[in-house]
């Protein structure tokens, strides 16, 4: 009580300007991420149960095969990678500039790796966006998340040439945050699209 | 319910979080892929549940409260006022007023953003006690009171806060500011 009279006693004026006493800037600004993101694979898996559940068309449609196991290879390569990117900020918040460098690094390969993988199983799989509403909302569907991954590795690639560059040390390390945030999403969103087009 | 992207250690966990719902719904579909739809299912619904639960970082903690005083020799008052409102009685030999009127709404009214009537009505209960209060300027605030004294606090340093209202509305103003609370 005593401390809050002295203190009142002494400012003058009103509080220091803040931004709204609701939501933080950076929560809110990931939440509208969230929900931007959220709309974006909503209409797109709309489109998918409609084509699938709707319109009833086998999943895949004969006579073309999903590479369920090279996608199974892929997933475990990109879910490794968030693993990665993980040890690479414990290390830097614990000062280990060496293994945020290697983390990174290794978290760029694997993605690439999921990258053209992917795109490798494209140019094999049989089949084109042309043929039926099957082949394209799988092309749109995995795309949409390949986008997602050419993303996370421009990032990771800023990420990496930072760490090289020593940008980042044990009290500086919010490009490794949020960067590691938008990983570890896009592996979540993989997980999902995995399970819905390529096992159920 | 809690933001699993909120920092790269929550979303990590979110990660396990999947990749563990991800496992049992894969085991199911492999047994029969209607099996693995209902696990899909329950598995959606307890993450949400998940999250819905976890405690917020920061919910336990004390609210912060506000402090607020005016320049030497100035007594201000800010003045706290619902809608409908008529007049305000205050002590003799007070300087500057600010008035207050929150633009209170139903959650309904706020979620689907029918508030133009609720705030025409702040406005003129704002005008009306702008023109009986001598030495007062009156806004129309935020649909939440305690949020509308906070934001009047940011613009206009008062010492003392008079508000008109139950004890309830009172009590809540009083939990978030250091300076003295009084009900008109």
């Amino acid at each position: 009580m005593a401390a809050a009279h002295a203190e009142h006693l002494e400012h003058h004026g009103p509080p220091a300007p803040h931004y709204s006493s609701r939501i933080t800037p950076g929560v809110l600004g990931m939440f509208l991420f969230i929900a931007s993101e959220v709309m974006l694979f909503g209409s797109f898996f709309t489109a998918y149960f409609f084509v699938r559940v709707v319109n009833g068309v086998p999943w895949p449609t004969p006579p073309y095969h999903l590479p369920v196991y090279v996608a199974f290879v892929n997933t475990c390569i990109l879910v490794t990678s968030s693993f990665t990117v993980h040890w690479s900020l414990q290390s830097i918040k614990r000062g280990n500039v060496w293994g945020l460098r290697a983390g990174l690094l290794l978290t760029f390969l694997m993605g690439l790796t999921f990258l053209i993988t992917q795109a490798i199983e494209y140019s094999r799989i049989g089949f084109n966006t042309s043929d039926g509403a099957f082949a394209t909302i799988f092309f749109c569907l995995t795309g949409l998340h390949g986008a997602h991954v050419f993303v996370g590795l421009s990032i990771l690639a800023f990420m990496t040439i930072r760490a090289f560059r020593g940008h980042f040390s044990a009290e500086h390390h919010d490009g490794v945050e949020i960067g590691g945030i938008y990983w570890h999403f896009v592996d979540v969103m993989w997980i999902v699209v995995y399970l819905t087009v390529y096992i159920l | 319910m809690r933001n699993p992207l909120r920092s790269e250690d929550e979303a990590f966990r979110f990660l396990i979080a999947a990749l563990i719902a991800a496992l049992v719904i894969a085991v199911a579909a492999y047994v029969n892929t209607w099996l693995g739809v209902a696990a899909a299912v329950v598995a959606v619904g307890g993450l949400v549940w998940w999250l819905r639960e976890e405690p917020l970082p920061g919910v336990a903690d004390a609210p912060q409260k506000l402090t607020s005083s005016s320049p030497t020799g100035m007594h201000r008052v800010l003045v706290v006022a619902l809608p409908g409102t008529e007049s305000v009685k205050l002590a003799d030999g007070v300087g500057e007023v600010m008035v207050v009127v929150p633009a209170v709404s139903s959650r309904v009214q706020a979620l689907t953003g029918d508030v133009d009537g609720r705030r025409a009505e702040a406005e003129r209960t704002a005008a009306a006690l702008a023109a009986r209060i001598p030495n007062a300027r009156a806004e129309v605030g935020a649909d939440d009171p305690a949020l509308a004294v906070d934001d009047a606090l940011r613009t206009f340093g008062a010492d003392e806060i008079v508000v008109v209202g139950d004890e309830e509305l009172v009590d809540q103003v009083r939990g978030r500011v250091t300076i003295p609370v009084s009900r008109a």
